[in-house]
């Protein structure tokens, strides 16, 4: 094994006595404390005053939320393959037919219901990859809190809420409306 | 019996009781808890951070709409109502009555010190008879010391250095090995550091001629600060030459006066990387609070008293020399300061002693611990020898400048 010889700095006895460096210290943190108290160094985000909204990257992985398009069509067919895929098991799915005279009669279903337990959900975005009606997204919202077990749990109505409108979508149904 | 009641000065014990009162709930003890925010705010800037700014008053909490938020300077009363509101747990296995003993050992004395601290000059209230108010007292002026000892340095040393029987107890009643080791090194390190914080003073004493810290005062009023010689007597040769000696003797009594209060780079006893919290380590809520404001008490009498020794106490900088240039009666006079200079002199200490206390903070968040084996040899063979040869060189200065 080779030996490695640890180089140790020779100091100066006035570096040794703790005096130049002593001051040298002293200046370096008057140098911060000087620094911000003119405001010219950044310093910790003051949350709840200010948001990282503006700073969040395309692909951030906020909640999972259900979003309508420009034509106003909830997307989700309630085919179920998020719920499935969801590895904690946050999705909950109840499917319901869609009554003939709506206008968007021929797609398969609609959800019923749909919830996510946003106390088990991981935000690891596969239910938005499953999606095969890109129904389903991530979206930026973060801050999700709740007094109680119930009120974190996401309805249909919260999703499409968070959710909103996404355009530029590919509008399969559309020829057999 | 009669006689004896007669013999005691009414008015003396009450104006005593008026300024133990005053000084103690309304200076030191806030003066402690600012100086716990203080130490809060000045590292978090040193650390680009911003500290405890938003703790005001909780008006939401009452119905009302919005917080007042006054930068957070509520916090001090926050932490203290905290630490009220904690539980207070005793382990099983401490020694009751010193456990609950310790807390107090450390606080009584750090207060107790404040008596011999000169606060300011004096006070006149002959104004009040402006307003009817009649009686000999009125017309004496107070005297801003609650005791006018003629041993103040040695006083303080003397019941300052008490303060460790209550970590030494603490360590020991906790009953727990942490603690116990924090207790031990408190011991040795004040022992050790008294002795250079004694011999330190000694070289001031020697010019001033005085042990009583309200003459040490007035002294430095009249012929200029020992570190700043510029009015009086203090514009002579000799004096200059001296700041020599003062200045070492400065030196050694301030880092002596670190490692009495344990404060950072000296806070061996309860230091958190190898001892935990050392010999708070078992405390909780309203006794550890205890521990932690005789440390910052300890820091403000030290402090002051380094403030009162060198810095010339509540005089006030280029006083005399303003004095001379203007007229403006800025000096103290013997029974003559109005009420409004009595009140800047206060002002201009508890300034020094802010200012002091800011850079105590400054080096805790400077300078790393120092390992014990450096502070033991630190103490014993440098500080306790050039404090010794400094008493020496002082004193032939002085014999050779004939002051």
């Amino acid at each position: 094994m080779a030996t490695i010889v640890c180089k140790r700095p020779k100091l100066k006895w006035h570096e040794r006595w703790f005096i130049s460096t002593f001051l040298k210290g002293l200046r370096i943190t008057l140098g911060h404390a000087i620094a911000i108290v003119r405001g010219r160094k950044k310093v910790t985000m003051q949350y709840p005053e200010e948001k990282w909204d503006a700073n969040l990257p395309d692909h951030y992985r906020g909640a999972p939320t259900l979003v309508t398009d420009e034509h106003g069509r909830e997307r989700c067919v309630s085919c179920q393959l998020c719920e499935f895929i969801c590895p904690p098991r946050a999705i909950t799915i109840t499917p319901e037919e869609i009554p003939s005279e709506d206008k968007w009669a021929k797609v398969e279903k609609r959800p019923q219901e749909f919830k996510i337990d946003m106390i088990r959900c991981i935000y690891c975005g596969m239910c938005e990859e499953v999606c095969p009606e890109q129904a389903i997204f991530l979206r930026k919202d973060y801050a999700i809190t709740g007094l109680s077990r119930a009120e974190m749990v996401h309805d249909k109505k919260k999703l499409y809420e968070i959710g909103g409108v996404r355009e530029g979508l590919v509008n399969k149904w559309n020829d057999l409306k | 019996m009669g006689s004896f009641l007669d013999s005691i000065n009414l008015a003396y014990l009450i104006a005593s009781a008026v300024k133990i009162v005053f000084f103690s709930f309304l200076v030191i003890l806030p003066m402690v808890a600012y100086s716990v925010y203080a130490e809060r705010r000045v590292s978090a800037i040193i650390q680009d951070r911003v500290g405890p700014n938003r703790t005001g008053i909780p008006l939401t909490l009452f119905g009302g709409k919005k917080d007042i938020p006054l930068a957070g300077l509520i916090q001090p009363l926050a932490d203290g109502l905290k630490f009220l509101l904690k539980e207070d747990f005793t382990p099983s296995h401490v020694k009751k009555f010193y456990y609950w003993l310790a807390p107090t050992l450390v606080m009584v004395p750090a207060l107790l010190t404040a008596v011999v601290i000169p606060f300011g000059s004096e006070l006149d209230l002959s104004w009040l008879t402006k307003f009817g108010v009649e009686g000999a007292w009125v017309h004496q002026p107070v005297a801003l010391v609650i005791a006018d000892l003629n041993i103040g340095p040695l006083f303080t040393f003397a019941i300052a250095s008490l303060g460790v029987y209550g970590i030494v107890l603490a360590g020991w009643s906790s009953n727990s090995k942490y603690p116990f080791l924090g207790g031990v090194r408190s011991s040795s390190q004040m022992i050790s550091y008294e002795i250079a914080l004694g011999l330190s003073i000694v070289p001031v004493l020697m010019i001033l001629g005085d042990l009583n810290l309200s003459e040490i005062a007035r002294y430095q009023d009249k012929n200029g600060w020992l570190l700043l010689p510029f009015w009086g007597e203090g514009l002579s040769f000799g004096r200059f030459v001296l700041l020599i000696p003062i200045a070492i003797s400065f030196v050694i009594f301030v880092i002596s006066m670190f490692a009495e209060t344990n404060r950072a780079p000296f806070d061996l006893p309860e230091c958190e990387t190898e001892l935990v919290a050392g010999y708070h380590t078992e405390y909780s809520s309203m006794k550890f609070a205890l521990f932690f404001m005789g440390e910052y008490a300890a820091m403000i009498i030290g402090s002051g008293l380094a403030v009162t020794l060198f810095l010339g106490g509540w005089s006030i900088p280029f006083g005399g020399l303003i004095e001379q240039w203007t007229g403006i009666q800025l000096t103290y006079h013997e029974g003559a300061t109005p009420w409004w200079l009595g009140l800047l002199h206060i002002g201009s200490f508890l300034i020094k002693v802010v200012g002091f206390i800011i850079f105590f903070i400054w080096v805790r968040w400077t300078l790393p611990r120092f390992r014990y084996d450096q502070l033991m040899k630190l103490g014993w063979l440098v500080f306790f020898e050039l404090a010794l040869a400094n008493v020496f060189l002082t004193a032939v200065l002085m014999l050779w400048f004939r002051i």
